[in-house]
C-alpha cells in the first residue's frame, strides 16, 4: 500500500499559534483540541484558479473609482507572488482592502469616529502576470484604534488575500509600512513568533518605482507554500 | 529537510472584521438551491465560538476538486470553490454540486468531501476541515475519516436535513464541546 504524505507543517514560529491571548478576540474562538495529521491528497494538491474575468477596469487603481481623487498619500504597492523556491506564481489571484487615509473603513460595522472618504471605497484585485508580479495604486491606510485593550491601535496595513497553485497555498495576511511606530505595541503583528517572519510582513519603500511629484512605491513580494508542479485546474479564459 | 535555497512562506494574519469590502463580490449571500439542477447540494450551518455563541464575521471557503459547475456560475467561479460568509446570527448557507467520491493514489476511494477553509476576527490563521455527507456508503472506509477518533468522527459529517436528499446542516464549532476537528498546516 502507497503510504500518503501528510500535510506539512509550518517551520515553528513563522506563523501565528491560534491561541494568543495578547489579542483577546483568539481566545474563544481557538481550537484546543489537537490539530489532525491531513493526508496530502487530491482534494489537497489541487485548488482553484482564478481567470481574468474577475477583474474589472478600476481594480488595480483604489483612487480612480470614484468622480474624485480620494484624500491621502498616494502610493504604488508592488512586488512579486513567489513559491517557496523562488519561482513566481503565475495567475494568483490577489485580492486587497483597506481603512481609508483617516484610519475609517467603509464597513457597517466601522464605528470609529473618522470621516469616510466618499471617493474611496478600500477594495481591490489583480492577478499576477508572467513574473509573478502585481501593482496597484491606492491611498496609504491610517492607523486606527480598536478595543483589544486600552488605547489600542493597529499600525497601517493593507489586507491582502492570495491563492497560489493549490488551496494549500490559500494566504490571508496583512502588508505593513516601514518606520511604523505602532507595530512594536500591536499583538496581531507579534502574534509571529519569530522576528524575521514579522519584517518579512513589512513593505519596502521603493524610491526606483516612484513617480516623482506623482506618488511614492512600496515593495512587498510574498512567499506562498508550495514547491515543485502541483496538478491543477486548466485556466479558463 | 533544511535546504538553504528554500523561502520561508509569508506568515498569515487575521482576515479581521471588515473583510467584506474585499471579498464579498465572490460571495454568494443567499444561495438558492434549483431543485431543477439535479445533482446540486446546499450545506447551511452556523459557526459557533467557545461559548455557543454565534460568531458573525467568518468566511468560509469550500473546494472540491471534483466539481463542476453550471455555465452561468463560470465567469464567477472557478469550479469546485465556494466562499461564503455568516450573517449577523452566525448562519452560512452554500450551493454547490455534489462532490464526487474521489480517488487516491493508491487507488482506494475516498468519501464525497469538500475541504473548508476558515477565516474569522480572532482566527490568526487560517483553519483548516473537511465536511463529509450523512449516508455516504463511503464514509465508513474513507480514510481521513477513519483516523479521526470515534467521537469526533462526527463533527466533519453534515447531517441531512428532514425529509430531503440534498440538503445539509453542519455547524462549526471552534472551540468547546463537540469543536469541530480541524487539521494541521
Amino acid at each position: 500500500m502507497i503510504e500518503l504524505r501528510t500535510v506539512e507543517t509550518a517551520i515553528p514560529g513563522t506563523q501565528p499559534d491560534y491561541h494568543f491571548p495578547g489579542y483577546v478576540s483568539s481566545i474563544a474562538r481557538s481550537p484546543r483540541m489537537p490539530l489532525v495529521l491531513l493526508p496530502e491528497t487530491l482534494t489537497e494538491k489541487t485548488g482553484p484558479v482564478f481567470g481574468h474575468g474577475l477583474i474589472r477596469q478600476q481594480d488595480d487603481d483604489l483612487t480612480a473609482q470614484h468622480a474624485g481623487d480620494p484624500l491621502g498619500e498616494r502610493i504604488f504597492v508592488h512586488g512579486r507572488v513567489l513559491d517557496e523556491d523562488g519561482r513566481p506564481v503565475r495567475g494568483a489571484l490577489v485580492e486587497v482592502w483597506q481603512a481609508n487615509a483617516s484610519g475609517r473603513y467603509l464597513h457597517k460595522m466601522d464605528n470609529h469616529d473618522a470621516p469616510l472618504d466618499p471617493n474611496f471605497s478600500g477594495a481591490g484585485r489583480m492577478i499576477t502576470d508572467e513574473d509573478g508580479r502585481y501593482c496597484f495604486k491606492t491611498i496609504k491606510p491610517g492607523a486606527y484604534p480598536w478595543g483589544n485593550h486600552y488605547n489600542a491601535w493597529r499600525p497601517a496595513h493593507i489586507h491582502f488575500s492570495l491563492f497560489g497553485a493549490g488551496i494549500l497555498s490559500r494566504l490571508v495576511t496583512q502588508m505593513y509600512f516601514p518606520g511604523d511606530p505602532l507595530q512594536p505595541l500591536d499583538p496581531i503583528f507579534n502574534s509571529i513568533a519569530d522576528e524575521e517572519a514579522r519584517r518579512r510582513m513589512i513593505s519596502r519603500l521603493d524610491m526606483d518605482r516612484s513617480e516623482p511629484s506623482f506618488a511614492l512605491a512600496y515593495a512587498w513580494d510574498i512567499v506562498l507554500r508550495g514547491r515543485r508542479d502541483t496538478p491543477f485546474e486548466e485556466a479558463r479564459r | 529537510m533544511t535546504d538553504d535555497s528554500r523561502l520561508i512562506p509569508a506568515g498569515s494574519q487575521t482576515v479581521g472584521p471588515f473583510f467584506s469590502i474585499g471579498l464579498d463580490y465572490l460571495i454568494d449571500r443567499a444561495p438558492v438551491l434549483h431543485a431543477d439542477k439535479a445533482g446540486r447540494i446546499e450545506v447551511r450551518g452556523r459557526v459557533l465560538d467557545r461559548d455557543g455563541t454565534p460568531v458573525p464575521d467568518a468566511v468560509l471557503e469550500f473546494w472540491s476538486p471534483s466539481l463542476t459547475v453550471s455555465t452561468a456560475d463560470q465567469d464567477q467561479y472557478p469550479s469546485g470553490f465556494r466562499r461564503t460568509a455568516t450573517d449577523i446570527n452566525g448562519n452560512f448557507a452554500v450551493a454547490a454540486m455534489r462532490p464526487a467520491a474521489a480517488p487516491l493514489e493508491d487507488g482506494r476511494m475516498q468519501a464525497p468531501h469538500m475541504l473548508v477553509l476558515v477565516f474569522a476576527r480572532g482566527l490568526l490563521r487560517h483553519l483548516l476541515t473537511r465536511v463529509y455527507f450523512e449516508n455516504e456508503p463511503g464514509n465508513t472506509a474513507d480514510t481521513v475519516l477513519k483516523e479521526i477518533p470515534a467521537e469526533r468522527r462526527a463533527t466533519l459529517i453534515a447531517r441531512l436535513e428532514n425529509h430531503q436528499t440534498n440538503s445539509y446542516q453542519w455547524d462549526v464549532r471552534l472551540q468547546g464541546q463537540d469543536e469541530t476537528v480541524f487539521f494541521a498546516w
